[in-house]
């Protein structure tokens, strides 16, 4: 990639802020989220409807009072969740499709706790059913992480057999062991000492909002401010190398799957404890643990990013509602309009060619690389 | 290079603000509101199958449609994308006050139950479930009557001696199609051998056309279904197994799908019932009961099409047994239980 690579030369980068690398990975999704937006209002053209009753349907069921705010962060939550799981293993250098099946165990983990014990005050509840599903997610997460580890299976191929796994497996267990007495495939309803709390009447909102957003600084903190995170990040940038400095790459392998896991498991568990109280039978994949992989690569693996991208695709799975119920847009115009924001973050070469070449033909632009022109572009990495 | 990026940021960011301004400028007058709100109302919900699975939303989707045509109502639909949704889908068609919004299928009790306390001023419908609430019309059908008769033209039309069943999720709604019509079939000729598998789901064709080639593979030249949008699998099998396969539709009318390999269709009307309680609504004689539909009621029962492949003897045989149900004479079993200690009537 000579052309992307002659654009990244130059000192300039590091002195104004619109030339920092850092910018450029800030401004390629959000190049992506326009050029999206700008095709889905063609699409929706095309069909016949008006772009601009679907999108201030999309802005008003997504901000428009209280009540649609507090659903579209009850979208955001989940979002957060798993697209920090899959940017956590991505650090390592692992690609976690499996947040989806750590997602599932989650939720019937926290609902099993959630309903199975009771007069537990709910300082204890509460906790222990979000600590279980926690585990559940982790546990589901260390199996491909021990094997990729130990034996070098791909982890691609396991998270998603894995997922298969938990859909059934859960699908037996809300039918058989765990079913609540009565016709559907469904849980008992959990404790309400075990619920999280819905701290906005009448709205849904509950705190697993502000557990997600704890998630984020936590996931931060481990990552770029502990000895774990530097050997996680150290393991995914060069695995030989980090080998050659000491670190146990299988040891951080497993790790950032079981934290991965954990994460994807949290998003299960606040789901069932702050949403449904209690596991109903899913039939086929949330969709959330998918979603994440997408997050993260919008959030280009950074927790800010991830919680900016989840907001995104929060707001606009809580808009397509709207946009179905008030301007009557098939939702799967949002469909298209998040997998060609996906499109255009993962080619991303689209974006920088579009602005490469015209750079070089900057005069000014020409003048500077030609004065400082031998500096290398160390800094180009993603 | 700084100038070439600094004007892409400059245009994205205009992009965006028009974007909301355009937005916003979008949102309706307060007198175009006023305007809505005069207008009678009728909205539904779907499943996570949506509309397009020409089978149980679709037929709801009619029900509306008619109401439309017939009482002029304005008429919308929200298709739910995860069970998630259920809820705020309701909410927001009751939030732009439409007099009656209907959730269409048992998946959406619990939230029909959580949403219709909050609006005690509008209607609620729900298919295939029971809500006790003060302003919910319940509407439950009697499948296994209408089932019945397709067992009964299936018993009479297989070629193999064997039939198959594949339902959707085994619940209580689909164990009355799969009992009424293994009853149907036992009361033609108990030596049929019927194959009943499930799919686990309403929402996956791939499933539906799975299970069904592994009992045609099994000798079944007939197969029944009443698995949502799986059963366009079913149909699809059939007809890619070719001349002398049989699949039996549900819900709607399924026959043009694969014209020669649908035998009959049990429709459930469920866009009867949908019209019926919108009209309800309408002249104000709305009442927040249970209604149930069955063949008296010409609620359930095999489509129009059915006479194109199944002779006038069959056809005859299904209507004395129709007007032996309509008046009360046989009562078809709705569970298993109740399957295990009915005897085949003769006639």
């Amino acid at each position: 990639m000579p052309k992307s690579g002659q654009g990244t030369k130059g000192p300039m980068e590091r002195r104004t802020l619109l030339q920092r690398e850092e910018t450029r990975e800030l401004f390629i999704p959000v190049v992506a989220v326009a050029l999206a937006l700008v095709l889905g209002a063609v699409l929706v053209k095309l069909g016949g409807k008006s772009p601009v009753a679907a999108y201030s349907a999309l802005v008003r069921g997504a901000f428009g009072g209280v009540g649609n705010l507090a659903e579209t962060l009850i979208n955001v939550t989940p979002l957060i969740f798993t697209g920090l799981a899959v940017a956590f293993s991505f650090r390592c250098g692992l690609f976690n499709i499996g947040a989806e099946g750590q997602l599932i165990m989650g939720q019937v983990a926290s609902a099993w706790v959630g309903f199975a014990l009771t007069g537990l005050p709910a300082f204890v509840h509460m906790p222990l059913a979000l600590v279980a599903g926690v585990a559940a997610g982790a546990a589901w997460g260390a199996v491909p992480g021990y094997l990729k580890a130990r034996l070098g299976v791909h982890e691609v191929i396991n998270t998603i057999m894995m997922n298969y796994i938990a859909l059934y497996l859960s699908h037996y267990l809300v039918i058989g062991p765990l079913k609540a007495p009565g016709p559907l495939p469904v849980t008992p309803t959990i404790a309400p000492a075990a619920r999280l709390w819905r701290f906005l009447p009448p709205t849904r909102l509950h705190l697993g909002v502000v557990l997600a957003v704890a998630a984020v600084w936590l996931v931060y903190y481990v990552l770029f401010r502990t000895t774990l995170g530097y050997e996680i990040r150290a393991v995914g940038q060069n695995p030989e190398a980090a080998r050659y400095g000491g670190i146990s790459v299988r040891r951080n392998i497993v790790l950032a799957m079981v934290i991965s896991g954990g994460l994807a498991g949290a998003a299960g568990a606040v789901q069932v404890l702050g949403l449904q109280y209690k596991f109903l039978d899913i039939f086929s994949f949330t969709g959330y643990g998918f979603d994440g992989i997408a997050v993260a690569l919008l959030g280009r693996n950074h927790p800010l990013g991830v919680l900016a991208a989840a907001c995104l695709f929060g707001t606009l799975a809580r808009g397509a509602i709207l946009m179905q119920s008030i301007a009557r847009i098939p939702k799967e115009i949002i469909g298209i309009v998040q997998a060609t924001i996906v499109l255009f973050v993962a080619a991303d070469e689209i974006i920088r060619r579009f602005i490469a070449p015209r750079r070089k033909a900057a005069p000014a632009a020409a003048a500077q690389a030609a004065l400082n022109g031998v500096e290398g572009g160390a800094d180009h990495g993603a | 290079m700084s100038r070439r990026t600094t004007w892409i940021v400059v245009v994205a960011v205009i992009v965006v603000l028009a974007a909301v301004y355009v937005a916003v400028r979008g949102l309706p007058t307060a007198k175009q509101a006023e305007e809505a709100q005069q207008a009678f109302k009728a909205g539904m919900v779907t499943d996570i199958g949506g509309l397009g699975d020409q089978s149980f939303n679709d037929a709801a989707y009619r029900g509306l449609e008619r109401a439309k045509n017939e009482l002029g109502a304005e008429i919308n639909v929200v298709e739910s994308k995860k069970m998630d949704d259920y809820e705020p889908n309701l909410r927001s068609l009751a939030d732009q006050e439409y007099d009656i919004t209907w959730a269409i299928g048992f998946l959406m009790t619990d939230a029909l139950n959580n949403v219709a306390p909050q609006y005690p001023e509008l209607k609620f419908g729900i298919i295939d479930s029971v809500v006790e609430q003060p302003n919910v019309a319940s509407v439950t059908f009697k499948e296994q009557e209408g089932s019945y008769l397709l067992g009964i033209i299936a018993a009479s039309m297989t070629k193999t001696g064997t039939v198959g069943f594949v339902g959707g999720m085994d619940v209580p709604v689909i164990e009355r199609f799969e009992v009424g019509y293994v009853a149907g079939v036992r009361t033609v000729n108990p030596d049929v051998k019927v194959l009943i598998g499930y799919t686990g789901k309403f929402d996956d064709p791939a499933k539906g056309k799975e299970v069904a080639l592994a009992q045609f593979s099994q000798g079944a030249d007939i197969v029944y279904h009443a698995s949502g949008a799986c059963g366009i699998g079913v149909i699809e099998a059939a007809k890619e197994k070719g001349q002398g396969f049989w699949a039996m539709g549900v819900d709607s009318c399924q026959h043009h799908l694969a014209p020669d390999n649908v035998m009959s269709c049990m429709m459930k009307r469920v866009d009867v019932a949908v019209y019926d309680v919108t009209s309800k609504v309408k002249d104000g004689t709305f009442e927040a009961t249970h209604y149930v539909y069955g063949l008296a009621e010409d609620g359930v029962g095999p489509c129009d099409e059915t006479s194109k492949h199944v002779p006038q003897e069959v056809l005859d045989k299904v209507n004395a047994y129709k007007e032996k149900i309509v008046a009360g004479e046989l009562v078809i079993p709705a569970t298993r239980v109740e399957l295990e200690t009915f005897t085949p009537p003769a006639l």
